[in-house]
């Protein structure tokens, strides 16, 4: 397969769009012939990411990378960044407002099911600055 | 084992439950049932292929259902999706049901017949 890439640009005050770029990832790694598991895990691990974008941030660029032994995802936002990543990362940490809670978001489950669907996830932030999530789906060991 | 096989269509004739775009969307296999309103417990916790029951009727159901693939969502207790998340549920092929019984009711009667 050759080397693939693909960006897409979040809004970052559309809740009612946000999830268009995971879907369209999704078409497209379906088109590829991936396995369906693979696709399934690559599109919730983004979409979580996207989410994150429109409710923590305000927007950002996805860049995707697809290769013979992965697919890369790279959220980068410049937003208001996160304080402190390992509180971030557990299970039902938010700080999600009440506007984002009453839409069903808030559970403070998205980071930690984007560690759980890729095979590798790095989190860079900087308060004040912006967040780049880095996450592997590994393509090779299926 | 279950020999017959139980599918979105039987939520209707079967269990009552008010399709909202069967008629324009493919019938899918029903392979279990699941409860849930935290949009992201959901994504990283529903299962492919189930009857996805939940109060929560907004947009963001529809990218959620479409992402994990469920074979539907029922909305249940009776919460109903305006137009708006209707056309975008027709659009990613997502189906949707509706039913006036709580969420361990409208569960319980699927997982029943899931059981036959
Ligand atoms: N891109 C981001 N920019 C700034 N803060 C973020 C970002 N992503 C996550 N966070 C912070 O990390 C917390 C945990 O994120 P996580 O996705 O796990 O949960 P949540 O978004 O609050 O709720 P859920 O994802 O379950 O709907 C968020 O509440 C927020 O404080
Ligand atoms: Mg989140």
């Amino acid at each position: 397969m050759p080397k693939l890439h693909f960006r897409y640009e979040v809004d970052g005050d559309d809740f009612t769009r946000a999830g268009e770029a995971s879907s369209k990832l999704k078409q497209s790694l379906k088109q590829l012939g991936l396995s369906p598991q693979l696709v399934r895990r690559a599109a919730i691990a983004m979409y979580e990411g996207e989410i994150n974008m429109v409710a923590h941030a305000d927007g950002g660029v996805i860049d995707v990378d697809i290769d013979t032994v992965a697919i890369t995802i790279v959220m980068k936002d410049t937003g208001k960044g996160i304080e402190d990543i390992g509180q971030a990362m557990k299970e039902g940490f938010s700080t999600a407002s009440e506007e984002v809670r009453q839409m069903g978001f808030g559970a403070g489950m998205g980071l930690p099911n984007m560690k759980k669907h890729s095979d590798y996830m790095k989190v860079d932030s900087e308060v004040g600055v912006g967040t780049t999530v880095t996450m592997k789906i590994s393509i090779a060991d299926e | 084992m279950s020999a017959a096989r139980f599918s979105t269509e039987d939520l209707a004739a079967s269990l009552g439950f008010t399709p909202l775009n069967q008629a324009r969307l493919p019938a899918r296999e029903i392979t279990s049932v699941y409860c849930g309103d935290l949009l992201s417990h959901v994504m990283g916790t529903a299962p492919e292929g189930s009857a996805w029951v939940t109060v929560m009727n907004n947009i963001n159901v529809i990218a959620v259902a479409s992402l994990a693939e469920v074979a539907c969502v029922i909305m249940a207790a009776g919460s109903r999706p305006n137009e708006d998340v209707i056309a975008r549920a027709d659009e990613q092929g997502v189906l949707l049901f509706s039913g006036a019984g709580q969420i361990f009711e409208t569960a319980f009667q699927v997982h029943e017949k899931l059981q036959l």
